[in-house]
């Protein structure tokens, strides 16, 4: 059963130096809080893992938390690039950071055989792209159907030691409900070995939304409350995309310097 | 009434979508043609985003796929898997609209990597996203971008999405089940695949281009048709109706 506690509490025990990380929300529900408080704690050499790594993993990045990422498509959403991902991948600062790419397709069934106990998932997809042959493809393979006969494409399952996700709301026994744009967040929570849930309520019962998805609360791990915790970007029926947040960053992350005061000002200050 | 070659190319984009037909859509100048459309000709036009978002009706320019309106307008909203897995594999949708950082004569696509080698590129761009799938599966793909020496290159520095590959039969060969890129649509006109070889010919002008200057800003000998299309300007209706939607998203912006 998830335990409720503060979100630096759920922060410490669930995620530790080295650890795979995935913290998803498919530009709607965002960690930003939590992957925030994993910057405060100094996290080092993590593998983050996201499908559509933005200015979060961005912020993560650039503060030297990562050792590896695994993705499908890094930018800033309607704006432009990540300048600190690109400085990490261009230039190796503040550290190197060794990259593993697919296509949202592939994140999304890597996640699915993740979820589902099983090494691969199959699709069509990848043939005649780059993507099928870089470093040898350790992650994606050509498998022919044993039915069939056809080649598809195997992707490598994905499991992460920790899923992070926003979430609407839960309720006292940590049943966690999410609802709008649902992405693949079940799928990375089910996949990970523990996971950390920030929600913007707790609330004494979870009445039904349309198209909600429940995780009951003995698949999540430590449940947190963290309201506005997927500022900047959307919670449904709470905060909508503050853009300007958005437009800014460009500025913020384009030069390291401006990109070091605002981690100063924004997320160490006041702590040690 | 005068207009940029941006809302030339935008209002390009949205004529060749068709009333009634499914299509993936991507933020952006995809997003706008595809929402014009709906707001012009094409009523029944079915919007479908990656994030899940089956038959959105939005009434603004969404600011992102993540967009609540979206999910609130929609017929149904699927998860991420879902989309990706029942509704964009099985080839059930109609076309698909991309962007490129590069593109070839034969419609392949980088969006990537620019320079150098893989793991030390000039230019690290976002990446893949859901853009191979869709040049893969997509009954057809219609290719927005902007004309110029850095984007319409001899060779592409990295095949993120295919288009016809080397030329002929490469699709067939390498099992993808969509028929491809059927347009390139740019801000001087309009190129299509040479029925016999594959390769972009250009096929359509707009008001005051000259087919030279098309072959100036390209960076491979393009083909040019016998006697290319000129392109309507845009109507003051299509103009109308696209800055009404880039007004609200510069509202949304506030």
């Amino acid at each position: 059963m998830a335990e409720i506690v503060s979100l630096a509490e759920a922060v410490e025990r669930a995620i530790h130096d080295g650890d795979a990380v995935a913290m998803e929300g498919f530009t709607h529900l965002i960690p930003f809080a939590a992957g925030h408080e994993v910057i405060r704690q100094r996290r080092r050499d993590l593998t983050l893992i996201r499908m559509t790594p933005d200015l979060v993993y961005d912020q993560l990045i650039g503060a030297g938390c990562a050792r590896k990422l695994i993705f499908s498509w890094g930018g800033n959403p309607g704006v432009g690039s990540l300048h600190r991902f690109r400085d990490a991948v261009e230039n190796s600062w503040p550290v190197p950071l060794e990259i593993e790419e697919h296509s949202h397709a592939g994140m999304a069934n890597r996640y699915v055989a993740g979820a589902s106990g099983v090494p691969f998932a199959v699709l069509r997809g990848y043939n005649g792209t780059g993507l099928e042959t870089l470093d040898g493809g350790p992650t994606i393979k050509p498998i022919t159907c044993p039915f069939t006969g056809e080649t598809l494409t195997a992707v490598s399952a994905l499991r992460p030691d920790v899923a992070v996700i926003h979430a609407q709301r839960a309720d006292r026994s940590g049943n966690v409900q999410l609802w709008g744009i649902t992405g693949v967040q079940k799928e990375a929570v089910l996949a990970s070995a523990r996971s950390v849930v920030t929600v913007e309520e707790i609330v004494d019962e979870l009445d039904p939304r349309p198209g909600a998805v429940v995780l009951p609360g003995w698949t999540v791990t430590f449940v947190a409350r963290a309201p506005g915790g997927a500022h900047p970007s959307y919670a449904l029926g709470y905060t909508v995309r503050d853009n300007d947040y958005y437009v800014a960053w460009d500025a913020i992350a384009r030069v390291r310097d401006t990109f070091i005061r605002w981690l100063d000002d924004q997320l160490y200050a006041g702590r040690s | 009434m005068t207009y940029t070659a941006d809302e030339m190319m935008t209002v390009s984009a949205a004529r060749a979508l068709r009333d009634g037909m499914t299509c993936f859509v991507g933020i952006g100048l995809p997003s706008s043609a595809a929402n014009l459309a709906r707001a012009t000709h094409a009523p029944s036009l079915v919007l479908i985003y990656e994030s899940g978002t089956i038959g959105a009706k939005p009434d603004r320019l969404p600011l992102s796929i993540g967009d609540g309106m979206l999910a609130e307008t929609a017929d149904a909203v699927v998860s991420v898997p879902e989309i990706f897995n029942y509704w964009l594999q099985p080839g059930r949708i109609d076309v698909g609209f991309l962007g490129a950082a590069q593109i070839d004569k034969f419609g392949n696509i980088n969006t990537t990597v620019i320079g150098g080698d893989y793991r030390h590129p000039k230019v690290r761009l976002p990446g893949a996203g859901g853009a191979p799938e869709i040049a893969a599966s997509c009954r057809e793909v219609i290719v927005v971008v902007r004309q110029n020496h850095r984007s319409f290159v001899e060779r592409v520095d990295f095949v993120t999405s295919v288009g016809y590959g080397s030329g002929r039969g490469d699709r067939e060969r390498l099992g993808l089940t969509g028929a491809g890129p059927k347009k390139i649509i740019t801000d001087l006109g309009v190129l299509e695949p040479d029925p016999e070889t594959l390769e972009f010919t250009l096929t359509g002008l707009y008001p005051g281009v000259s087919a030279s200057a098309a072959k100036e800003r390209t960076g491979w000998d393009l083909a040019i048709a016998p006697d290319p299309e000129i392109i309507a300007a845009p109507t003051p209706a299509e103009l109308d109706a696209l800055r009404r939607f880039q007004g609200t998203r510069a509202r949304s912006h506030q």
